[in-house]
């Protein structure tokens, strides 16, 4: 069946099916690419880019948690030159949309970035990373502040030409509606949500924490509540299509995030329990529609019942 | 969909191996043998049991043990929440493997080749004995906390000359450290191969040794991992200017698809 989604403001961008792999997840796709089709996805996400290489920060920067996971790689990434050179090339960017997920210190680096960005002709959007807890400079605290937020989405806006330019939203904020309409007013064309919670863990034996950063951002299925809350309370806020993310780990996890509005979604730790996973969850997400009958994947979206 | 990379095997069997205080903590267990081309001692799978829901996201990582026509063996020791609840996995059950992942140990067949193991660190090196076409080059030194018997030693040793050390003391592991030093350098001497898989503590000596004494040093490097195939950056190790390319980032190269065997001389195992 067609499971492709219009994009309200959009009309010469869609995702062919809704489910796209999520930012730091997903490699720059090349890495999975033995496990499966990757022209079957809705998109890819790839590995959040700097202007220069970042070498992250110190091990151990992952822990598992009861259905989930705590990360604080700290945007490790060999720079963006070297994904333009060495990556993009390998990936069947004519056949699905490549996002670059994008991170920069101030407003002008994040500038930069799109505009080198933007002269790619294998690349379809930008995602701008304007949560991310796991770094020092700058980081989440552009997704904290509203004014903040504007300020990054403007700067991106004027750099990136024709590209869509999506931001990624924090949940880690008071009212995740203020950040969603102040960028949706600088000119965001999208929205991504949510990135990952702030969170640690800890062990009684060694009396250390899980990781070396301390504090981490948490992932998987835990976070999937809060991620649809937000979702919810985003689609409501704003005039531009969202996307969910956050511990989507089957194809009633996609439904759910379709029904409280979502345009797409981006499946994240879930590929870590099998490489397959995505691969597979477009098949079965495909097989659901079938079984549910659910043909008009439109007339679902945002249909809760509330 | 199929995918040879990435399949469903039945378990065989689970054997436990040894005791301590009446209870089993290491385990060969036995899978069904996946249709895998080729592999090489020295590469890994990551292993997720069908019956895990989603309290515990994670594949595991182990070192192949030995593959044969019939089987695909790995041995773990049972010493974290999921180890601990693969121990209960029984005949007929289901696990989840991909790979084989990695890269492998060097084999020159001709070149006098000493084996380093500390504890559980001995399991590549059972395929790699196995699979030597002259195994007469090959001589290992196993250091070991556990009782011999919780080892895969017995398989190793029916096959090439080796040495076990218990340590139950600090002077021990000081007798342990003592002969590698002597082992490495004489390897060195006869420009031969030493190869090490073990607890990092243990690797860091190794690689102390092999710089002190010129010696060409292999690395295993055993770390957490989640995908096994070099996407969640988690499994970093800090490596030196040299392995500055192929995409490594700023110093620190993945464990899982740029190891997990290295030259000692190309990896920073110092804590950060």
């Amino acid at each position: 069946m067609d499971m492709r989604l219009n994009l309200p403001g959009l009309p010469d961008f869609s995702f062919k099916n809704p489910i796209l792999t999520a930012s730091g997840t997903f490699g720059y796709g090349v890495e999975f690419a033995p496990y499966g089709d990757l022209t079957t996805l809705g998109g890819i996400v790839v590995k959040g880019l700097s202007l220069a290489p970042r070498a992250g920060n110190p091990m151990p920067r992952i822990a598992e948690t009861p259905c989930g996971m705590l990360n604080a790689v700290g945007l490790q990434n060999s720079g963006v030159e070297s994904f333009i050179t060495e990556k993009l090339p390998k990936l069947p960017w004519r056949e699905l949309p490549v996002i670059a997920n994008i991170y920069a210190c101030d407003p002008g680096e994040f500038a930069e970035l799109t505009g080198v960005l933007a002269r790619e002709q294998g690349i379809a959007a930008i995602e701008v990373n304007i949560s991310c807890p796991n770094v020092k400079e700058g980081g989440i605290l552009f997704g904290q502040d509203a004014r903040q937020a504007a300020r990054v989405t403007e700067a991106v806006k004027r750099m990136a030409g024709d590209k869509p330019v999506i931001i990624k939203l924090s949940p880690n904020v008071t009212d995740i509606t203020t950040i969603a309409k102040a960028v949706e007013d600088a000119g965001a064309d999208m929205l991504s949500c949510i990135n990952t919670l702030s969170g640690m863990g800890v062990d009684i034996r060694t009396r250390k924490p899980l990781l070396a950063n301390v504090i981490g951002g948490l992932s998987g299925p835990a976070i999937k509540p809060v991620a649809l809350r937000c979702v919810w309370q985003v689609s409501r806020a704003v005039n531009i299509p969202v996307i969910g993310i956050g511990g989507i780990a089957s194809a009633e996890d996609v439904l759910e995030f379709m029904l409280v509005g979502a345009h797409a979604v981006q499946v994240g730790t879930a590929n870590f329990l099998r490489p397959d996973f995505s691969f597979r969850l477009v098949q079965e997400f495909e097989q659901l529609l079938q079984k549910m009958n659910i043909t008009d994947l439109e007339e679902f979206r945002g249909s809760l019942k509330a | 969909m199929t995918n040879e990379q990435c399949t469903t095997l039945k378990v065989l069997d689970n054997v436990p191996f040894g005791q301590i205080a009446g209870e089993h903590l290491f385990f060969a267990l036995r899978l069904e043998r996946p249709t895998w081309k080729s592999w090489q001692p020295g590469q890994f799978v990551m292993v997720r049991p069908s019956g895990w829901a989603l309290d515990m996201l994670w594949a595991r990582p182990f070192s192949i043990c030995r593959v044969s026509n019939r089987d695909l063996v790995l041995f773990f020791q049972a010493v974290g929440r999921g180890t601990r609840r693969m121990a209960s996995l029984k005949s007929g059950d289901e696990v989840l493997v991909w790979g084989p992942l990695g890269n492998s140990f060097e084999m020159e067949p001709d070149t006098p080749t000493l084996l380093l193991a500390g504890g559980i660190g001995i399991a590549p090196f059972v395929g790699y004995v196995h699979t030597h076409p002259r195994p007469w080059n090959l001589h290992m030194e196993f250091g070991h906390r556990m009782p011999l018997n919780c080892y895969p030693y017995e398989s190793i040793n029916e096959k090439i000359m080796g040495d076990a050390h218990h340590e139950q003391k600090p002077e021990d592991l000081a007798a342990f450290i003592d002969c590698m030093d002597k082992r490495i350098e004489e390897f060195a001497g006869q420009n031969g191969l030493v190869l090490a898989c073990g607890p990092t503590p243990f690797l860091r000596t190794v690689q102390q040794l092999s710089q002190k004494h010129n010696a060409r040093c292999q690395l295993s490097l055993e770390t957490r991992m989640a995908c096994g195939v070099g996407a969640c950056l988690g499994c970093v190790t800090k490596v030196s200017d040299d392995m500055q390319v192929n995409g490594v980032a700023a110093g620190r190269a993945q464990v899982c698809n740029h190891g997990p065997v290295f030259w000692a001389h190309q990896v920073n195992l110092s804590e950060d």
